[in-house]
């Protein structure tokens, strides 16, 4: 048409163009702002070793066992130790427990801890910093120090009285639950990085070898290896041993004592251990004789249960008050709410061949004597919370200080007092580290997290079958493993889920791309906060704005 | 089990039916649209829709799901409405589509006069979409959409679902259901709120004209939502979706909550979901964690008044209804069935 | 090519020939031959490319070529009366988003009471919907309009009513000279939409436009339409051009220069009165007529041309604005505003009442001799009329006990002595 006398232009006011609606800023009408926020997972929050599960467990779901690996050495040196002997609180506190079951963090942590002695994973130390440190003690709380001053840089000599080093995870802690190849692979791995370790040497006057060596400072965490004893009246007919004394015969090999019946009396971890020893060593018949009742006593539920099954009998609500001619007499003790159990006058007799005693072990503080400023309060050694005694640049750890003396809490302390010692050592000032409020089961929106798909199933019930120790049921595989760390909810931290993004219908959240994870457009959000409540983690929150 | 291929194993997932909006162990052309990072974005920022809208946030997920579907070869027709007026309000739109406002009660027949004018220039690869609340549906639009329906002709229906008309003031419509609080229901007398016994399934009206498919779906169910629609893509013909989208301004819900009380309302039976082909039920979506109606109506303020005592017997009622839809399409997973 | 033909059949062939690509159909008396016949013709192939809808109310037609002619393609319907009316949001809507549909009229009256004969209540309650409303005469301007319509709707982007008096025009046969499709090809040019739906080019059509825009929007269609004003005579010159007929345009005059007296009128009605009016002039009177072909725009400028130097003005319209008298002359009387012209109205032909040679001589010569009201209705009988005032008068004064009562008091009846 060339004649065309209209020009071809849109209606006025009602044809628009498109994208023209980006010129109305909705923000303004926004009396609350949705903000981005980390929280800290309970598992986290729950691991004395102050591991972040969550990031591990992050990497082992993209099938990134390496990595995964490398995020729990950032705080734990002994992975496949820890994997097998931990008692894992992270998945007591775990927010799945509320939903099905908590993931197995523990098998996990053990399947990355085996690859990485199968792969030969090693970590590198810090750049040389001329410090010297000095450690007593080359158990959990003393080599996980080792290790981590080592990454720092300093030179580091550890010193203990023991033929292998370990300490109580060596000597209390039965091969049947602690493989030895893994432990003594997993502590090669740590004088690689350049601990050296003075083994079967006794450090008596640590003053005079801090100060013939040089060491700038040093870091004392030598346990609590002597036994308690009370006082039973006893004709001394049959034996009587102590716990420590047994589990560590049993690992030197030399004789534990353990024969016919034996009776073990205590109530925790320990005595469950001696009482699987003694079963693993031939005696006839294992009693554990406990004092509180079966729901009450300390031991761990699953390794009560794993000696049940392995034919050790529980007696609980006895005290034991009299030997006499292999025959021990028990007084019934009667349960109470909140109270200590009670006598009952009600007694009755058990025949033994020998008991050994697992009532709690008291530190050696003797060592400590004559080095100025170092308080000991009731057999234990108070530190500040830096973990350093009162003595500048004398840092203490592990069971000897006060805690809950399990060797998680000790690689805890051992990075910890590291961590302090490095900066005494640059000469800063020691600070606390912050923590995100608590990611707790509210802050979640499970809705998201589905069943695992029917296919998954069996490899994940794996997990569950399997018991905390014990070797012969097998480690999860590069399969499994990866399903199990999937069923982690990341709560607290985003995962890049997309919910945000998608569920904002004023489309205000740019997605930034794998890993960069969301931000608000805040020039159009209008603060619905449908994004807060259906965030699955819990990684956003409602701030209300300054109006 | 053989492992995962590299590329999925990157994903970030939890767990394999993980029901967020991304994350999804699938390969990227099944992955949700509205996880992409390049997606339409067909409804963009800066429409005045209330806070925490679940319309706009429906008719993003379905035409963004639509424009994927067609490869971006899609038209849609508005019928009044809440949609209508906040998208666009003279001078802005935010429709990023090729998008016609008309009237209240003609969207489904000027969709299919959209779908003859590119039948007839040869142009049968752009798609057509209608779409309108439940007044410019079931109400005022419904001549024509019953036209649409018998016709056959190749549009598909998305009816936007909140229950009332909310664009004038939140009035009763043929969608608001028993005991509701609307302007014109007002909860006094002895039978507060909206009278049951009343009202229609468009849904189960459209599958009477045994067009190819029918489906409801919800704003909650993205996953579903999706799946729906590009289902209905990809079949030519009339096809009918109804998206429910809860109203926070209407109902008297939190902004925040929108997609919670959609989540609600199918997981307690009150609305069911479920598909048709060709006039006959094909598949329900199973309830995943079933809850009680009364969780889903507490959220609500505009069923406040079923709570007080003399109104017993509407709760029961509303309870009662759940209960039918459950048994009558089949809601709940059978012992040992998938989800 | 000369045919004799039925009007409804003739204008189904014009749309033809105009290549439309979608048409909407509902079927209401008198427009059924037309859509039955285009519906035939599409089956058949002999109009290509087109769809053809059968929809379910009048409403959806129109609504459906809102949206086809929204999307780009040539769209046509056609109504009437109360089908007008079920369409009229859809009419208005057309208009305000400027889409050149075309639909013809097949003018009707208005129920209640329901009425199937000709008059043009029903293109009248559309008079200020925006549309284009364009009268025609006869079954050949019927055609040609149809043509001319498609181009000045499609230029000006504006819909277009084809209004044709109902059985008058759509059901009578004819000769009509049918253009060949190479004419129309010449003189109609392909649809380029000025706005299109098109995932090409995306935009949004039909905004909410609140005060602060109304009122140009509105300016602006008025604008619009007056500009067809110039184009409705351009495009009835170039048709002429092309076929050679004249066909269409602003206004037609019947010899009504120098005419003393001028009947103003539209559609069919002129048939007869040209006889009538011939033999008037034989006899030596000064009369005239002239029929308004575009009513909306109304061409007031053409008119005042045409009407400026007669004396008398008798318009004869089909239609009535209850309560207020003739529509079509309040248009005339405000265009000839400034001119000492008496208009008398003249309402007839309603609901199909015959309009003969012999009833409008007497009107005429009424006219002639200033015996006409102003606002006169042909051929009424007033007998019937007046019977049934008297009764309802009978009946209202029994029945309002308030008035009787003011009639027992004497209010009543002293008030109307005032």
């Amino acid at each position: 048409m060339s004649d065309k006398v209209v020009v071809q232009t849109k209606p006025f006011a009602i044809t628009l163009d498109v994208g023209s609606s980006l010129l109305n800023k909705t923000g303004t009408w926004r009396t609350e702002r949705p903000v981005y926020l980390d929280r800290l997972p309970p598992c986290n929050h729950a691991c004395p070793a102050g591991e972040n599960i969550q990031a591990w467990l992050g990497y082992a779901e993209e099938g990134d066992y390496e990595a995964a690996w490398r995020k729990i050495m950032d705080d734990n040196p002994l992975p496949a130790t820890m994997g097998r002997v931990c008692y894992h609180a992270c998945e007591g506190a775990c927010n799945r427990t509320q939903l099905d079951q908590a993931v197995g963090i523990n098998s996990v942590e053990r399947f990355l801890g085996d690859q990485a002695l199968r792969y030969g994973w090693q970590m590198d130390a810090g750049e040389p910093t001329g410090k010297k440190a000095m450690i007593v003690g080359a158990g959990p709380a003393g080599l996980s120090c080792a290790y981590h001053l080592r990454r720092y840089g300093h030179d580091v000599t550890i010193f203990d009285s023991s033929p292998k080093a370990g300490g109580m995870i060596r000597y209390g802690i039965p091969k049947y639950r602690m493989p030895r190849e893994k432990l003594n692979a997993e502590i090669e791995r740590i004088q690689a990085m350049g601990v050296k370790i003075e083994l079967n040497t006794r450090v008596d006057d640590i003053q005079a070898i801090r100060e013939r060596n040089g060491f700038d400072s040093v870091f004392i965490a030598i346990g609590a290896q002597s036994a308690k004893h009370i006082e039973i009246e006893s004709d001394e007919s049959i034996p009587m041993l102590d716990a420590v004394q047994v589990l560590r015969n049993s690992e030197i090999e030399e004789p534990t004592g353990l024969r016919g019946r034996v009776v073990v009396y205590g109530g925790g971890n320990t005595a469950i251990d001696v009482g699987r020893t003694a079963i693993r060593l031939g005696a006839i018949e294992v009693t554990v004789i406990v004092l509180e009742s079966r729901a009450k006593m300390p031991a761990h539920e699953f390794e009560v249960k794993e000696a049940l099954e392995e034919g050790v009998r529980i007696v609980d609500l006895r005290a034991v008050r009299k030997i006499e001619g292999n025959t021990l007499t028990l007084e019934r003790m009667v349960d109470s709410a909140d109270q200590w159990p009670q006598p009952s006058g009600q007694f009755e007799t058990f025949e033994a061949d020998v008991m050994v005693q697992a009532l709690g072990q008291n530190v050696e503080t003797g060592l400590l004597d004559g080095i100025p400023g170092v308080v000991v309060e009731g057999g234990i050694v108070q530190v500040d919370h830096c973990m350093m005694t009162g003595t500048d640049g004398f840092f203490a750890g592990g069971d000897m200080v006060p805690s809950q003396r399990t060797v998680t809490t000790s690689i805890g302390h051992g990075k910890k007092a590291a961590r302090s010692m490095d900066s005494w050592l640059r000469k800063e000032k020691c600070l606390p580290v912050e923590k995100h409020e608590l990611a707790s089961f509210d802050k979640l929106n499970t809705w998201y997290y589905s069943d695992a798909p029917r296919t998954i199933r069996p490899m994940l019930d794996v997990v569950r079958r399997q018991s905390g120790f014990a070797e012969v049921v097998g480690n999860l595989d590069e399969g499994n493993a990866q399903y199990e760390a999937r069923r982690c909810m990341s709560c607290g931290n985003c995962f890049e889920c997309d919910n945000c993004y998608g569920v904002c219908p004023d489309n205000s959240v740019t997605k930034l791309g794998p890993g960069k994870r969301f931000e608000f457009k805040y020039d159009y959000c209008k603060g619905c906060a449908i994004c807060a409540t259906e965030c699955p983690c819990g990684a956003i929150k409602m701030v209300p704005e300054d109006i | 089990m053989t492992q995962l291929p590299e590329s999925q194993q990157k994903v970030k997932f939890y767990q394999t039916g993980t029901l967020t909006v991304g994350n999804r162990l699938l390969d990227e052309e099944h992955r949700n649209v509205q996880a992409t990072m390049d997606r339409s974005n067909s409804l963009d920022s800066g429409h005045r829709a209330c806070q925490g809208c679940g319309e706009a946030l429906g008719a993003r997920f379905a035409i963004d799901a639509a424009i994927r579907a067609t490869g971006n070869q899609l038209i849609a027709a508005n019928a009044t409405g809440c949609l209508e007026v906040f998208t666009t309000p003279y001078p802005e739109t935010a429709w990023s589509i090729p998008w016609i406002h008309s009237l209240f009660g003609n969207a489904a027949a000027v969709a299919s006069g959209i779908a003859a004018a590119m039948k007839a220039k040869g142009r049968e690869e752009v798609r057509v979409i209608a779409q309108g609340g439940d007044g410019g549906t079931t109400d005022i639009g419904f001549g024509c959409l019953s036209g649409t329906f018998d016709r056959n002709d190749d549009v598909l229906y998305i009816c936007y679902n909140n229950q009332a008309y909310m664009n004038t003031g939140v009035q009763r419509s043929s969608a608001t259901p028993g005991a509701a609080r609307t302007a014109t229901t007002m909860p006094v007398g002895a039978e507060p709120g909206n009278a049951f016994n009343t009202g229609k399934s468009v849904p189960l009206i459209a599958m009477a004209h045994n067009i190819p498919y029918v489906a409801t779906a919800s704003v909650h169910d993205l996953h579903d939502l999706e799946m729906k629609v590009t289902k209905a893509m990809g079949v030519h013909g009339a096809r009918y979706i109804e998206v429910f989208v809860p109203c926070p301004l209407g109902w008297g819900s939190k902004p925040g909550d929108t997609v919670k009380i959609a989540r609600m309302a199918v997981e307690s039976g009150m609305y069911p979901l479920f598909e048709a082909a060709d006039g006959e039920l094909t598949g329900v979506t199973k309830i995943r964690r079933r809850i009680p109606v009364d969780d889903y109506l507490k959220q609500q303020r505009r069923f406040a008044h079923v709570f007080k005592p003399n109104n017993a017997h509407q709760l029961e009622q509303l309870r009662a209804i759940a209960a039918h839809n459950i048994k009558r399409f089949d809601l709940l997973a059978r012992d040992g069935e998938e989800l | 090519m000369l045919k004799q033909i039925e009007g409804s059949h003739a204008v189904a062939e014009a749309v033809g020939l105009c290549r439309p690509q979608v048409i909407s159909a509902y079927p209401i008396t008198p427009q059924t031959h037309i859509v039955e016949d285009l519906g035939t013709m599409v089956k058949a192939g002999k109009i290509e490319n087109c769809e053809f809808l059968l929809v379910e109310s009048e409403f959806g037609a129109l609504s459906a070529c809102i949206g086809s002619s929204a999307a780009g393609a040539r769209s046509y319907t056609a109504t009437a009366s109360q089908g007008m009316l079920f369409m009229m949001e859809a009419v208005y809507n057309a208009s305000g988003m400027s889409l050149p549909i075309v639909m013809t009229v097949g003018n009707r009256a208005i129920g209640a009471p329901i009425n199937i004969w000709n008059d043009w209540g029903d293109s009248m309650s559309a008079r200020d919907a925006g549309w284009i409303q364009l009268f025609v005469e006869d079954n050949q301007q019927a055609v040609d309009v149809h043509i001319q319509a498609f181009k000045l709707a499609e230029e000006l982007c504006l819909p277009v009513m084809v209004c044709m008096d109902g059985f008058i025009l759509t059901h009578s046969y004819s000769q009509v000279d049918m253009p060949e499709q190479g004419q129309v090809d010449q003189f109609l040019p392909p649809f380029e939409p000025r706005q299109v739906l098109d995932p090409a080019a995306p935009l949004s059509m039909g905004a909410m436009v609140g005060p602060e825009a109304f009122t140009e929007v509105r300016f602006l269609a008025h604008h619009k339409q007056r500009e067809a004003l110039d184009l409705i005579p351009r495009h009835a010159a170039e048709f002429q051009s092309i076929m050679g007929r004249d066909s269409g345009g602003l206004i037609k005059e019947f010899d009504c220069a120098g005419a003393e007296t001028v009947i103003v009128t539209m559609g069919s009605v002129i048939g007869t009165m040209k006889e009538v009016l011939a033999g008037m002039r034989e006899e030596g009177h000064s009369i005239g007529a002239l029929t308004i072909r575009s009513f909306r725009p109304f061409p007031s400028e053409a008119l005042i041309e045409a009407l400026k130097d007669a004396k008398r003005i008798i318009v004869f319209e089909k239609c009535l604005a209850v309560g207020m008298g003739g529509i079509v002359s309040m248009n005339v009387r405000m265009a000839l505003q400034d001119f000492p012209l008496h208009v008398h109205s003249v309402i007839g032909g309603l609901g199909g009442r015959p309009i003969t040679r012999k009833n409008l001589r007497r009107l005429f010569e009424k006219g002639l001799n200033d015996q006409l009201q102003e606002t006169h209705f042909h051929d009424i009988d007033m007998e019937i009329v007046n019977r049934e005032l008297e009764r309802e008068k009978e009946q209202r004064q029994s029945g309002s006990i308030a008035e009787n009562i003011l009639h027992d008091v004497g209010v009543v009846a002293a008030a109307k002595t005032i």
